[in-house]
């Protein structure tokens, strides 16, 4: 083992390397944040609470095309019991007309590109 | 009973081959053709349909052709191999050929027809449809749902009555004022008209048939005998375009 200093150089330069984005993120104070989400809105309250839109919402937007696009059901009764009309373009976007301050932010941070916006028309002024 | 190797394997030998002839059996004894037959004709409380009378649609008007492409966010390409058309107008030869002769008259020789998807009621167009994009609703409309389409095309080559376009590019830049209550399409679907269901949904008719100053275009239930559409139908002879052809076709046209 007479190499043993340069091995173990090495290999701390190789683990200082790969895990270089983790401590550059620390550093600069960047680490964990969180997307800030801007909504032009009267509203206070969306469809459903804001927990179960951040988490659900893909699925929501699935289910609603599926009943409007298949089945001709058109009216959403949320757990409040109010009713809206189910509408990505014309329910949705009425409140989140914001869609580069709003969708995009998140969708940005999580690397995720949804194809809603090929054909669903984003409001004028918001288009990134 | 002792069983040796040898005759194991005869016996199992003989399990295999009797495995193996049954499906040859099958396709000899039983010719089962694919089912390509319509359904029965069952009574259903809402059948859409449209009456198109030939007779008061003006030459050289667009009305109808407008409204739909500017609701509905249809592109308008000028190049005839990429564009896209819900509702059209094609000469009376070319839209009714088996109706066609030399001595047409009438003033229909040449003078065009309004065309448009004609909601089959065995359209082909599902039938080929992979995906089930293009799907029959109960009151009959032929609707597409375009986040399923593959834009393989099949359904295009299907309709005998070139309804479907295809998205060879993306139609945006070539809209020329986006409404923005109704989504564009995209590159690589097919579309075509989808009898305004987003209008009938909310109690308005479709934007052609309210667009025409001549009262050329009605639309209604036909299931419904009370109906202006079936008045239309009882007190006119009406033809269908290549009804040969037993896609039962629900737009009737007055000559």
């Amino acid at each position: 083992m007479n190499n043993r200093i340069i091995i173990i150089a090495g290999l701390i330069i190789f683990l200082c390397l790969i895990t270089f984005p983790i401590w550059y993120n620390v550093v600069g104070g960047k680490a964990a944040y969180a997307p800030e989400l801007k909504i032009v809105s009267e509203e206070k309250q969306c469809v459903e609470s804001t927990k179960y839109m951040r988490a659900k919402h893909m699925q929501l937007l699935n289910d609603w095309r599926n009943s409007v696009v298949r089945e001709d059901k058109r009216t959403y009764t949320a757990l409040d019991g109010k009713k809206y009309d189910m509408s990505l373009s014309n329910t949705c976007l009425k409140c989140h007309s914001n869609k580069a301050d709003f969708c995009d932010k998140c969708h940005n941070y999580v690397e995720v590109t949804p194809t809603c916006w090929n054909c669903h028309v984003v409001p004028e002024g918001n288009k990134l | 009973m002792k069983i040796d190797r040898r005759g194991f394997l005869k016996i199992g030998g003989l399990g295999i081959l009797g495995v193996a002839v049954k499906p040859v059996i099958d396709v000899v004894s039983k010719v089962k053709l694919a089912e390509a037959s319509a359904k029965k004709r069952v009574l259903v409380e809402k059948r859409l349909a449209m009456v198109v009378n030939l007779k008061n649609c003006k030459e050289g008007c667009t009305d109808c052709i407008n409204a739909c492409h500017g609701v509905h966010n249809v592109p308008d390409i000028a190049n005839p191999k990429d564009e896209i058309k819900w509702i059209w107008t094609e000469s009376y030869e070319k839209a009714f050929p088996d109706q066609e002769h030399r001595f047409i008259g009438g003033g229909m020789k040449g003078s065009p027809a309004i065309l448009l998807c004609n909601h089959c009621d065995n359209p082909s167009c599902v039938r080929v449809c992979p995906t089930k994009a293009t799907f029959k609703r109960e009151d009959g409309i032929v609707m597409m749902d375009y986040h399923r389409c593959i834009g393989c095309r099949f359904c295009m080559a299907a309709c005998p009555y070139g309804s479907r376009s295809f998205n060879w590019r993306d139609p945006r830049p070539f809209i020329k004022k986006i409404n923005p209550n109704f989504p564009t399409r995209t590159k690589g679907v097919v579309e075509k008209c989808n009898f305004c269901e987003e209008r009938l949904a909310k109690g308005l008719i479709p934007a052609c048939v309210e667009s025409c100053k001549n009262k050329a275009l009605a639309f209604g239930n036909v299931e419904e005998p009370n109906s202006e559409i079936r008045g239309i139908l009882r007190s006119n002879y009406t033809i269908r375009r290549k009804p040969g052809l037993g896609t039962g076709p629900q737009i009737y046209y007055i000559v």
